[in-house]
Formats: C-alpha cells, structure tokens, sequence
C-alpha cells in the first residue's frame, strides 16, 4: 500500500503531467500578452504585476488593449469582471469535490483557478476511483501553470520590444485552435452537440453586444439548450424502457 | 509603476480572486440543485465555443467567411485533427501548421 505522502507527490507530479499540452497552448499567449503589453504603454512592473496577481490570460489581454486605447481604470475593471465571470461557473463544478478542503487549500486553489487546470482537472475528479489526494492534482495543474504563465510574459515583455509587431505575426491563432482541442474531448452525446451548437450561433448573434456581455448570454443560451435536450433524450430511453 | 497602473491592478485583482472564489468560500453553506448540477457540464463546451467561434470567424473584428481566412483555415484543420487524433497537442499542432502554411508558404 502507497504512504498517503507519496500518493500526494503522485497527484501533484500527474496534474503538472496532464496539464503539459496545455503549458504549451499558454506558451504563445504568454509570449504575445508580454510583447503586447510592452508596446501599449504598460510600464514593465505593472504588466508582470498583473501576470503574477491577476493571473487570467484573456482578460489581460483585453485589459492591455484598452490601456493601449487609454480607457478608465474604473471600465477595465468592469470588463474584468465580465471577461471572468465564467470562472465562476468553473468554481460551480468543481465546488462537489472541493467543499470539504479547509480555507488553505480553497484559497490559494481559487486564485490559481484557470481555463487549462478546470478542463484538466475535471476530468481528474470525474474518474471513478477512490485517491483521496485528486485536490493534489489541482495544485500540481495550478503551480505547473502560474510558473509557465510567468515565464513566457516575462520573456515576451524582454523581447516585446525588439519585435515590434507580434501580432501581425498570427500568433493569436494559438488560442482558437487550443480551444478548439478542448472543446472535442467533451462532444460525445447529443445533447452536448446541441449545447456546442447553440452556444456558438448565439455567440455570433450577439457580437453587438458591450463588453463581452455576448459570451456569457451565449454560454447560458448553450447551457439551457444542453438541458433541454438532454430531458428529451432523457424522456425517449423511459417511453422506450415502459 | 504609476498609481493609476497599481489601482487598475489591485480592482482586476480583486474582482478575478473574488469571483473564483466566491462559490468556495461559502462552499459549506451552500446546496445545488439537482437541474443545476446537472447542467454544470454543459458550462466548459459551451463557453469555450462561445469564445472560439467568433474568433475563428472574425479574426480581426470583421466577418471573413471563406477560405482566404486563414483562422477558418487553422480552425477546420484543428477540428479534423481534433476528432481524427483525440489529442490535444496534436490538435494544437496541426492547426498551427495549417495556419503557418496556408499564410506563409501558400
């Protein structure tokens, strides 16, 4: 039988594992957030400060380009708040298999809570077997992230500015086709092609919207149709079962 | 760093910590709904499609759907990829690929 020290190490190490593909889909992010920021009129300590402190890819980036169009403190936050409000829904599903953690652990478990360690994670606490250390796979996730996430700003911040335009490089086309592998994995039933489709026409139907406010209402519109869809199926295997 | 760069911080901060962890804090004091529950593994599909689709099909804020639209291109391969390879690194790569090729050699 393992020590519980030893499963423990075993989690962390096959979090920061599971989580590899996805330092290298941050990799580019980091590089262009850094490169980015260094041309928008960012000082260097504030666009690390934020990498370190706020720790949330895509609403640095929008944060950047909106100190770059010299808009109000007051409006970056609000868009913040918009851009991440999804982390609450992440916080929803995971929130099962974290309740039962003391506050140390919830902490510094929230703070590090991101796109790439709730997908990679997820899956970790949805298998069918008994370890009792999964949360050590969290923070193996967790730390294999902030640290990667750290580096490849800072990098990009010290090259930003000897490539002047990264972003007419393409670059940014890392982070659709990251989430597009994402996305896959969970597309196997019905409902959640219903869900996937949905969430995506709704999303090109309220482009007009302010602040981003189309991605939450068109996650919500996917969310419902998922639903609905699988109480239809759900209603079909009973009439076929009486 | 200016004051005005520390408060921006400090309120993005604030509000990207407090969201996360919102739900955690009150973890103890809170139940779920059996529908809710069951609608949480809708959340991860549905937002990242949300975000995606969008940026595939207006890359630079502006509709571009044809095949001169290399992050159409990028997209369709990677979404082949995807479902060919089940492999999210080999997902990332090919679309990559596609999308270098198709801008760069092409």
């Amino acid at each position: 039988m393992n020590r519980p020290e030893s499963v423990q190490k075993q989690e962390f190490l096959s979090g920061a594992r599971g989580t590899f593909p996805l330092l290298l889909g941050a990799l580019p992010f980091g590089l262009i957030y850094g490169a980015v920021a260094a041309t928008s009129g960012l000082s260097m300590a504030a666009a690390m400060a934020m990498s370190a402190l706020v720790f949330a890819g895509s609403a640095q980036f929008i944060a950047v380009g909106l100190v770059a169009a010299h808009t109000p403190v007051a409006i970056i936050v609000l868009t913040t708040f918009i851009v991440n409000l999804r982390h609450m829904l992440y916080s929803a599903t995971l929130l099962p298999y974290l309740k039962n953690l003391p506050q140390k652990w919830r902490i510094p478990l929230a703070f590090w809570l991101t796109d790439e360690t709730f997908a990679v994670t997820v899956h970790r606490f949805q298998k069918n077997d008994s370890s009792a250390g999964k949360h050590w796979y969290q923070l193996g996730s967790s730390i294999a992230m902030y640290l990667n996430w750290q580096f490849w700003c800072f990098l990009g911040l010290v090259l930003g500015n000897r490539i002047p335009d990264a972003q007419s490089w393409g670059l940014d086309v890392a982070m659709p086709v990251t989430f597009i592998g994402m996305i896959i994995p969970f597309v196997k039933t019905f409902p959640m092609v219903v869900c996937v489709l949905t969430a995506g026409a709704a999303a090109l139907l309220t482009l007009a919207m302010p602040y981003k406010l189309g991605i939450v209402v068109s996650a919500i519109a996917g969310i419902a149709a998922g639903l609905m869809a699988q109480r239809i199926v759900n209603a079909r295997k009973g009439a076929l079962q009486r | 760093m200016t004051a005005n760069e520390g408060w921006m911080i400090a309120g993005m901060m604030a509000v990207t910590f407090g969201i996360r962890y919102f739900l955690f804090a009150l973890a103890d004091r809170i139940r779920m709904a059996p529908w809710i529950e069951g609608s949480l593994k809708f959340i991860p599909p549905a937002v990242l499609t949300a975000i995606t689709l969008p940026a595939v099909l207006l890359p630079k804020g502006d509709w571009q759907v044809s095949f001169s639209n290399p992050y159409l291109v990028a997209a369709i391969a990677a979404t082949a990829a995807g479902i060919l390879t089940r492999n999210l690194l080999a997902t990332i790569a090919i679309g990559l690929a596609a999308f270098f090729a198709y801008r760069f050699v092409l």
